[in-house]
């Protein structure tokens, strides 16, 4: 278990990177060649994360004594009978523990249950600061969480690292480009293995400004600089919400430590509801900015002004996973505060739910691919949070897990058209590639259909566990986000549909002659489409796995991810797998790519239907302007703020100061000739007169003291020491 | 208790007489000498008020170092041995009376705030190990700042006082 | 013994030093005295460190020391350098900044 008490090493490797890169890269290494630094650092991180992902899976499978949670009881019998209970079953334990909570429940749990509950590995390096009897402690915390997203950043940052050698190839700040994807990869897996709060606060903001810095990368034109610039702004709206709830969880628990609040939730459900549903609203705003929820989105598609690895890594598989990263890992937080277990519709699942309905629509009325994919992740991500917010915590990871893969893979694939087409995003100056660019075209068309939720990609099993989430519920199911989500289903395979038609099939509409990017762009894609293939497979549902008899291996993720150390407390229940539901989102999602495909390959439907009917073209014009949400911000927001202020404040100016300022000066003026006359000439003069002469003649005389000699200067200084302590003896 | 007042008293005399004589004396040598006796009878004194570390210190760089600094800046500085030169300026009667204005009001709030307090005598002695267990442990940051001076003091002296 | 009588003893050696920085007219001797001065704070140091029954009385009597050394290294080669520009150590020589 050595990595994983020294996982700090894996964010170390990149930080290294990031420093040896910016400071010694154009001396020593040569700025066209930096990415080999990047590249070894990237493949050392991958490995060690593999290591530890391989020694956390050894220890939920054979754990050593201390890596189990020995429950005790709580209560009236406290204190006595701690040696006798270790040797209990747990779930017997678990029973009496928390009584009534579980009871109802125990019947749903899956099958993750019977397996001992996993204490996550824990390692504080030391107390940096410490105030008023608080520690800051800085240290790592890893469990099975924190190596799943180990393994997606490594996985996802390496090739992303390998593909970009070609994508910026030749690049005025090819090694900016490559230090801060260092610093971004440093960052993030510092932030997914935050012992604390605090760190997590660090590893949000780090992550932040790395994304600020990479959208930015070309900041010579001035959009790309905005979008950076909004995409800053609007994180830090969410981030006022992030210090706040953090400071609201802190008086709460008057602890920084992760696993010390989720442990004190777990152990005791229903207190502090109050106080946990505040810092939850908080943290939902932060979650919102920076995991691009409703209504915070807007910053995310424009931040596809970066280079588009870098959407790939950061604003599509990774850092915008940050909120829901959050989400998870203090999910008692959440689902204490949100009264997850006993609602059926709350903030957090209906701002997911609602996020994924307006993601898909706006991706309908986009004609760059790349905001066709943005919105599409806004969607997902928008999947992930209402997946938490029903209580679906394995499904969100693991929709998390499998998401990284194909929308990472669609953004290099559209990365890779755009580099043969003359760098441009738009879908009109594209169409007819699949002849041209075969490698690009499959890859994107399997990341599509693992979108979609086409059996058996990666997308369809995490789509499917979300929706069966939603049906089932915890005690009740959550009927309006299993709408919503069955709605995006379909929308999502249809606006893929026409994203693949529109880039890859008809009439090529561009200039040039479109070519087939080099293997070190398409190797990568076809990594990455193959992990769109098979990335399913880790939380496979049992009954599929039966009947080859490999049932021991379904539910990986739920055996391996899920903290059920702290979730059992709260008693989350896992549903049973259901063959109905998974037709169901098969068959919507089918049906989406079928009217698609009616509409663009055999030109049936309503076409033109916008320009004949006004109802259908209001509603375009609407997503075209994606709900008229920045003009929301821009003109109605700021503008209220702003106009009645700078009116309140020019009348103010006209008729207050300015008739003020007339009145005071001309009084000024008259009281002045009277001044002059009176005092001035008489008065005045004569008395500054008399003054220059005073201090002409008492200079004369104080001359003599500076006589420049050090000693006079001492004998005065000493003396009038001597004399005010003799005032303060006398006075004291 | 009657043995250290003895040597308090013979040490003080000492002590006083040799300050008194080196602001007086008319030869610099003499006076350089006179602060020998000055420096050794107050590491005396250390020594009777437990403060081993400090006694030797007080030898090995004040009259060890620092006395050799002086005696060396008296020769470079050819100042004339001898009385050739008048060694107190004219204002001495103005110097004697702020320094004694000084001591004097030092004295008074002395003898007015403690008045009769007896030493405390039956208190923990630290040996030189206490002493730099606290300066290398609360101190370190001070004792590194002191580092740091004596340094910027050395390369200093090294620039005023070298010829180009 | 009497707490003051090392608190007179370093008041007057205090003075006494007070009194040379004031009237020698020799540079070098101006330097010595300030070092009485120094010595007068090191005994109420020790003093009061053996009074409270604290170490840091020591500890700090010693930064003075070092303190001490390092003025003297300063003091001096300013001095040899006036001596140098001016042939002359002679204090009262030095008034340039006479008003």
């Amino acid at each position: 278990m050595w990595m994983l008490e020294n996982a700090f090493l894996i964010p170390l490797i990149p930080a290294i990177s990031f420093v040896v890169i910016l400071f010694f890269g154009k001396r020593y290494i040569g700025a066209d060649r930096v990415h080999v630094v990047g590249i070894t650092a990237l493949s050392l991180v991958w490995l060690l994360s593999a290591v530890a992902a391989f020694q956390w899976t050894q220890r939920v499978e054979n754990p050593t004594p201390d890596a189990v949670v020995q429950i005790e009881h709580h209560g009236d019998d406290h204190g006595d009978d701690h040696g006798d209970d270790h040797g209990d079953d747990h779930g017997d334990d678990h029973g009496d523990d928390h009584g009534a909570a579980v009871g109802d429940s125990e019947g749903g749990h899956g099958g993750g249950h019977s397996s001992p509950l996993i204490r996550p590995v824990i390692s504080t390096f030391s107390q940096w600061w410490s105030n008023a009897g608080v520690d800051f402690a800085v240290g790592t915390f890893v469990d099975g969480q924190t190596v799943l997203l180990l393994m997606v950043v490594a996985t996802i940052s390496l090739l992303v690292h390998i593909y970009s050698t070609e994508y910026v190839k030749g690049d005025r700040r090819y090694l900016h480009y490559y230090a801060f994807l260092s610093l971004f990869t440093a960052s993030m897996l510092f932030f997914v293995m935050a012992q604390n709060i605090i760190q997590l606060i660090v590893g949000w903001e780090l992550v932040g400004v790395c994304s600020f810095v990479l959208i930015g990368h070309w900041w010579e034109e001035k959009p790309n600089t905005d979008a950076a610039l909004k995409a800053f702004l609007t994180n830090r709206v969410g981030d006022v919400g992030l210090l706040v709830g953090m400071i609201v969880l802190w008086g709460t628990f008057q602890t920084f430590d992760i696993d010390a609040i989720n442990t004190l939730i777990s152990t005791n459900p229903g207190a502090h509801h109050l106080a946990l549903l505040v810092a939850a609203c908080c943290l939902m705003a932060a979650v919102a900015s920076k995991s691009g929820q409703f209504p915070l989105h807007t910053w995310l598609p424009d931040a596809m002004a970066g280079p588009t690895p870098v959407s790939a890594l950061i604003h599509a598989a990774t850092m915008v996973v940050a909120g829901v990263y959050m989400i998870a890992r203090l999910y008692p937080v959440f689902y204490e505060g949100f009264s997850i277990g006993t609602s059926s519709i709350n903030l957090m699942a209906f701002i997911g739910g609602f996020t994924a309905l307006i993601g898909a629509g706006l991706a309908f009325a986009q004609w760059d691919i790349k905001k066709v994919l943005a919105y599409s992740t806004v969607s997902q991500l928008g999947y992930m949070v209402m997946a938490l917010g029903v209580g679906a915590w394995t499904a969100a990871m693991f929709h998390l897990f499998t998401h990284a893969f194909f929308k990472a893979c669609l953004f290099l694939g559209a990365g890779s058209v755009s580099h043969a087409a003359h760098h441009t995003f738009d879908m009109r100056e594209m169409g007819g590639l699949r002849k041209d660019m075969p490698h690009t075209y499959r890859t994107f068309v399997i990341s599509s259909l693992a979108l979609a939720g086409i059996f058996p990609f990666a997308g369809f099993w995490s789509k499917d566990e979300i929706l069966l989430g939603s049906l089932v519920g915890q005690q009740n199911g959550y009927p309006l986000m299993l709408i919503f989500g069955c709605a995006v289903a379909l929308m999502t395979a249809a606006y893929m549909t026409r994203v693949i038609w529109y880039t890859f099939h008809g009439e090529f509409r561009g200039h040039g002659q479109p070519h087939e990017s080099p293997k070190v762009m398409t190797v990568p894609l076809w990594i990455l489409a193959g992990m769109a293939v098979v990335a399913g497979a880790f939380n496979l549902p049992g009954p599929v796995l039966e009947p080859i008899g490999l049932e021991g291996l379904a539910h990986r993720i739920q055996t391996y991810a899920e903290p059920s150390v702290y979730l059992n407390g709260l008693g989350l229940s896992h549903p049973d797998p259901s063959l109905t539901m998974a037709l169901v989102g098969l068959a919507l999602a089918l049906s989406g790519i079928v009217i698609t495909y009616l509409y663009y390959w055999r030109r049936r439907g309503l076409h033109g239907l916008t320009e004949r009917n006004r109802y259908a073209r209001t509603g375009y014009k609407v997503l075209e302007n994606k709900y008229y949400l920045d003009h929301l911000y821009n003109d109605v927001v700021v503008d209220t703020v702003k106009r009645p202020i700078a009116k309140w404040a020019n009348d103010f100016n006209q008729n207050v100061l300015d008739r003020a300022v007339n009145t005071a000066g001309e009084t000024a003026r008259d009281v002045g000739r009277w001044v002059y006359k009176w005092i001035d000439q008489g008065a005045i003069d004569g008395s500054v007169n008399a003054a220059a002469r005073g201090a002409d003649s008492s200079g004369e005389g104080l001359r003599s003291i500076q006589s420049g000699k050090v000693q006079n200067y001492g004998q005065l200084l000493f003396g009038a020491a001597a004399v005010l302590a003799i005032v303060f003896v006398i006075v004291v | 208790m009657v043995a250290q007042n003895i040597f308090f008293g013979i040490l003080s005399a000492i002590v006083i007489l040799s300050a008194l004589r080196m602001v007086t004396t008319r030869n610099i040598v003499h006076a350089a000498l006179y602060l020998v006796a000055v420096l050794a009878g107050l590491g005396a004194l250390y020594v009777l008020l437990t403060a081993e570390f400090v006694a030797t210190t007080q030898v090995l760089v004040y009259i060890g170092a620092v006395m050799v600094l002086f005696l060396f800046g008296i020769m470079l500085t050819k100042a004339p041995l001898g009385n050739a030169m008048e060694m107190t300026g004219k204002q001495w009667p103005i110097a004697a009376g702020v320094a004694a204005l000084l001591g004097g009001v030092i004295v008074y709030s002395l003898v007015n705030h403690f008045g009769s307090d007896r030493l405390v005598t039956d208190g923990p002695i630290y040996r030189t190990a206490d002493v730099s267990d606290e300066v290398f442990s609360t101190y370190i940051v001070p004792f590194e700042a002191v580092s740091v001076l004596l340094l910027a003091a050395l390369i200093g002296a090294i620039v005023l006082a070298r010829k180009d | 013994m009497l707490l003051n009588q090392f608190l007179i003893l370093g008041a007057a050696l205090f003075a006494v030093g007070v009194y040379g920085v004031l009237a020698r007219r020799n540079g070098v001797m101006v330097l010595m005295s300030i070092e009485l001065m120094l010595n007068a704070v090191n005994i109420n140091l020790v003093v009061f460190g053996v009074q409270h029954g604290v170490v840091s009385g020591q500890v700090f009597a010693l930064f003075v020391i070092a303190v001490a050394a390092a003025e003297v290294g300063v003091g001096l080669a300013i001095v040899l350098l006036l001596y140098r520009n001016r042939t002359s150590i002679d204090v009262e020589d030095f008034d340039l900044m006479r008003g």
